[in-house]
């Protein structure tokens, strides 16, 4: 009797639709976002990540609106990430009915935002989100823009430094392993949980249910999360949730 | 004319979820307002909270809302939420120690730094995410099945859980205060509005609730 891991199914979302082919034959309409995270809230997500991959300027506004659409319908917690660069953006989307906002680039370029968002809406709210690459045995490396630039940022000691600067959640997504299906980087998702003190979501390479399990046993992430095993209908949230059970994770199971 | 709930505006944050999760399926008329005498209009009264519990009491304090909240109590059903929760409580360790409103006799402090679980990995603070809730009997239970699990986010805590206002107590290495009551106010430190159909469930007992324990 603990505290539960979380599953949380990602949206990639370009100018207000989900990519990525989502295949639900009994929804509507698979590209709307708010059709989507119904079916997952339905299915027992334990929070669900909107990513907005566009994030033009001129987006905003579908943005916020989407944001508020699922807010007003979806009752778990939701985190909105992609291109927040100022605290009027992340102002902007928990007023629209996020309830975390992740800050990806701009934490790299601009540190000291990490520190004025946690002070002016609290450290629960914010998320920092950290693309890491290995650059070596037992050490990775932060990359920005899609994993095609370094940084030369050690992601251990930046994981550490963003917590201190007021991080309440730590989003880690593996470049290596990103949309390969070979599963998360278990070194790395470990070597960042078993280091921080906030919780780690393992982000990043999940392929079939076991990969859930291992990020969780292995990586010692706190949450996991996923986007195309769920969207393609390969597994439902229901039997990711049956998966780690089995393996004696405590899950949150439905009510009634 | 369906009921009104008065969701009390103090300048923190979002309120639309909260709104939107009392409104759900349910017939009542919700007003998210920070005007005393909408509030003292209203026939229930939701105090929900996030941030820092300073800030909050600051926020509270510079409309004048402290002292209608006093008004409220026993007048009116009351529920506070996750932070609306902690300023009930008497005072709070969180901003260099701050005096809250007292309605409930408790301190609300920070979960210890060094708590290890039985495999020696440190407990992430803040505690994020579904926790199960050991029930006390309480009408605002009706239909929620006992450890039912909901959505917690915080690092500071009411730590008392041996008084008998504590309805709620919650295992996050310790044990601590998920929900207190007394006559006429009832209050979680989890997010109903995020929890999924049980939370909506508890927001719909408090339209029925009359307010005794």
């Amino acid at each position: 009797m603990s505290l539960a891991k979380r599953i949380i199914p990602c949206l990639d979302v370009d100018q207000g639709r989900v990519v990525k082919g989502v295949q639900f034959e009994d929804i509507r309409d698979a590209g709307d976002p708010v059709e989507v995270s119904r079916r997952y809230n339905q299915e027992g997500a334990d929070e669900i990540t909107f990513l907005d991959i566009t994030a033009s300027h001129e987006n905003r506004g579908t943005t916020l609106d989407t944001v508020s659409r699922m807010a007003s319908e979806v009752f778990i917690p939701l985190t909105v990430g992609g291109g927040v660069r100022s605290t009027d953006n992340i102002r902007d989307l928990l007023l629209a009915g996020a309830d975390k906002v992740s800050i990806n680039t701009a934490a790299v370029f601009e540190p000291e935002l990490v520190k004025r968002a946690a002070d002016k809406f609290g450290s629960q709210c914010i998320v920092v989100a950290i693309d890491a690459k290995s650059v070596g045995p037992d050490r990775w490396e932060v990359f920005t823009h899609g994993g095609r630039k370094s940084t030369g940022l050690d992601a251990i000691a930046w994981a550490d430094k963003m917590v201190e600067f007021g991080a309440g959640e730590i989003l880690l997504t593996s470049m290596d392993r990103d949309g390969t299906r070979d599963g998360f980087d278990l070194g790395l998702t470990r070597a960042i949980a078993d280091t921080v003190t906030v919780p780690v979501i393992a982000s990043g390479g999940v392929g079939n249910l076991q990969h859930l399990v291992d990020g969780v046993i292995q990586g010692h992430a706190d949450a996991v999360l996923a986007a195309s095993i769920f969207h393609f209908q390969q597994h439902t949230i229901g039997e990711a949730k049956q998966a780690m059970a089995d393996a004696g994770i405590e899950i949150r199971q439905l009510t009634g | 004319m369906p009921q009104q709930v008065a969701v009390i505006d103090y300048g923190s944050g979002n309120l639309h979820s909260v709104a939107k999760a009392i409104e759900h399926n349910n017939a009542v008329d919700v007003v998210v307002t920070g005007d005393p005498e909408r509030i003292r209009r209203a026939d229930r009264v939701v105090l929900p909270g996030v941030g820092a519990m300073g800030d909050c009491l600051e926020g509270l304090k510079a409309r004048g809302l402290d002292q209608l909240i006093d008004e409220l109590v026993g007048q009116k059903p009351l529920m506070g939420v996750c932070v609306g929760m902690q300023i009930l409580a008497k005072s709070g360790e969180e901003s260099a120690g701050v005096e809250a409103l007292g309605v409930f006799p408790g301190r609300v402090t920070r979960f210890p730094r060094e708590m290890t679980d039985a495999a020696g990995l440190p407990y992430k603070v803040p505690h994020m995410g579904w926790n199960q809730v050991m029930q006390r009997a309480h009408p605002m239970w009706s239909s929620i099945p006992d450890a039912t699990r909901f959505y917690f986010v915080h690092s500071y805590r009411y730590a008392v859980t041996s008084s008998e206002q504590v309805v709620g107590v919650c295992d996050y290495g310790e044990h601590f205060a998920a929900a207190l009551a007394r006559e006429g106010v009832f209050a979680v430190q989890f997010h109903p509005e995020k929890s999924h159909d049980m939370g909506l469930m508890l927001y719909r007992n408090f339209l029925t609730w009359d307010g005794t324990c």
